[in-house]
């Protein structure tokens, strides 16, 4: 089903959706991968406060390539989300409704989505020209010094995802391959 | 005997890292299109529906087809007639690298040490095979890669026993772990034979033969084929949200190997398979 679904995103809107759902969302998105939730995740070790609030929050694990004159960012689109499962759980205990990526996720992390009532949502790999187009604005909050690793806000309007991982912890990738799956591996 | 200025080499060094970032071989473009046709998912072709919109809008605004630009992979081909001038080989190849990706607002990848990991800031060192060839040309490949899909690639170290079929059971458990995280539909390079470090190499040069172009040896193109066969039948299908293109084509290269050994690499390559080739 196609749904739109207004960013920052409540628990109650994240419940709403369910895996194999085609979603736009409009409003304001957070970038961080390895470097930055690496250095996150030893802040809350610290027992420091983070450079963004997690509540409601979705993080779109995304490093861009640098914006030419005139537009808001390069090429945008979603990193491999395995490699920060380690972090996750903790950000998502911290009230952060959304992730978007590509690829599979640990059950530490799917555990963690259903017990925080939040979604993972793909993005298409590969298709980072395209993706720009639904980002209008972009501006660096935290870790500057990471280049494409720092925490960027993002303001996107009708940026596609699919709910892979929904709030009750239903995987399309593991559904949506059986039904195409004629080769017994 | 012909002299080339190292300066040339930086210059379509430079050009090319733009180029390949920001438009697809023909072949490419091609099998993404029929693929599109072809798909029997109805989201499977409303993603590919996708890849083609933006190779286009890569293409006609110059923005990176993929955000990762990818560490970059020079394969070098020289003459051994072909003399250079004007400076080390190695650091004009590394200068056009950083020409290409400062200049071509491609993203910098590249940390100058696998676990310190501070960022070089320019792309550099470029990853360089050196062949020394007949003749007095050099033929340039620049081919930047992307680590989604390098980092689902594996190296097995197979015993002779294990036989065709357990070369085939290799390629499909790499294929099948690498799933929705290498970015599907992938084009799959292996390389089987050699030693250790051969068979990664091959399977790595496998990946910038022409899609349509099968193996010369018989039973290699046929595996090729049955492998393309089997992998699209695994259901993973574009992005890994299910359907029938899983993979775009099958490479596989061989090389004589040891009495004791069966080394078979499998290097997986996104949608975004890229490679210019320049000859001087």
């Amino acid at each position: 089903m196609d749904q739109h679904v207004r960013v920052p995103m409540s628990k109650e809107d994240a419940t709403k959706l369910q895996a194999g759902d085609y979603v736009y969302l409009t409003g304001v998105i957070y970038t961080a991968r390895d470097a930055a939730h690496k250095r996150m995740y030893e802040a809350l070790e610290r027992g420091e406060n983070l450079p963004l609030e997690m509540g409601n929050n979705i993080i779109y694990y995304m490093g861009p390539s640098p914006a030419r004159e005139g537009r808001p960012i390069g090429s945008a689109g979603p990193t491999t989300a395995s490699r920060m499962d380690k972090y996750a759980p903790a950000l998502l205990d911290l009230g952060l409704t959304g992730m978007i990526g590509k690829g599979k996720r640990s059950d530490g992390v799917k555990d963690a989505i259903v017990r925080n009532r939040a979604v993972y949502f793909a993005a298409v790999g590969g298709a980072g020209a395209l993706l720009s187009r639904s980002i209008k604005a972009s501006e660096v909050i935290a870790y500057d010094d990471l280049g494409t690793e720092a925490i960027r806000k993002l303001e996107v309007e009708d940026f596609p995802v699919i709910v892979v991982i929904d709030s009750e912890g239903h995987n399309l990738y593991e559904t949506a391959i059986e039904k195409y799956c004629m080769e017994d591996l | 005997m012909r002299t080339i200025e190292v300066t040339e080499i930086t210059h379509n060094i430079k050009e090319m890292c733009i180029e390949a970032n920001h438009f697809l071989s023909e072949d490419m473009e091609k099998a993404l299109k029929w693929a599109a046709e072809d798909e029997k998912a109805s989201l499977g072709r409303q993603i590919l529906g996708q890849l083609q919109d933006n190779l286009k809008i890569a293409g006609e605004d110059m923005i990176p087809i993929c955000q990762d630009t990818g560490m970059t992979v020079v394969f070098l081909e020289v003459g051994q007639e072909v003399h250079f001038e004007g400076g080390n080989l190695t650091d004009s190849v590394n200068e056009g690298v950083r020409q290409g990706y400062v200049e071509g607002y491609l993203r910098k990848s590249v940390v100058k040490d696998p676990l310190i990991r501070e960022n070089t800031k320019d792309n550099t060192p470029a990853v360089i095979h050196y062949d020394i060839v007949p003749g007095d040309q050099v033929k340039i490949t620049v081919a930047p890669k992307g680590f989604g899909s390098e980092n689902m690639s594996r190296v097995f170290m197979l015993k002779p026993a294990d036989g065709i079929e357990g070369v085939k059971q290799a390629i499909l458990t790499a294929v099948k772990d690498a799933g929705p995280n290498a970015c599907p539909p992938m084009v799959v390079g292996v390389g089987i034979g050699g030693t250790f470090e051969k068979c990664a190499l091959m399977a790595k040069r496998a990946l910038t033969r022409p899609l349509e172009e099968r193996s010369a040896i018989p039973y290699v193109k046929d595996l090729e084929e049955e492998m393309l066969e089997r992998i699209n039948k695994t259901g993973i299908g574009p992005g890994g949200l299910g359907g029938t293109t899983t993979a775009l084509a099958v490479n596989i290269d061989t090389y004589p190997t040891h009495i004791a050994g069966l080394p078979v690499a499998v290097n997986i390559c996104c949608h975004v398979n890229r490679h210019a080739v320049r000859i001087l």
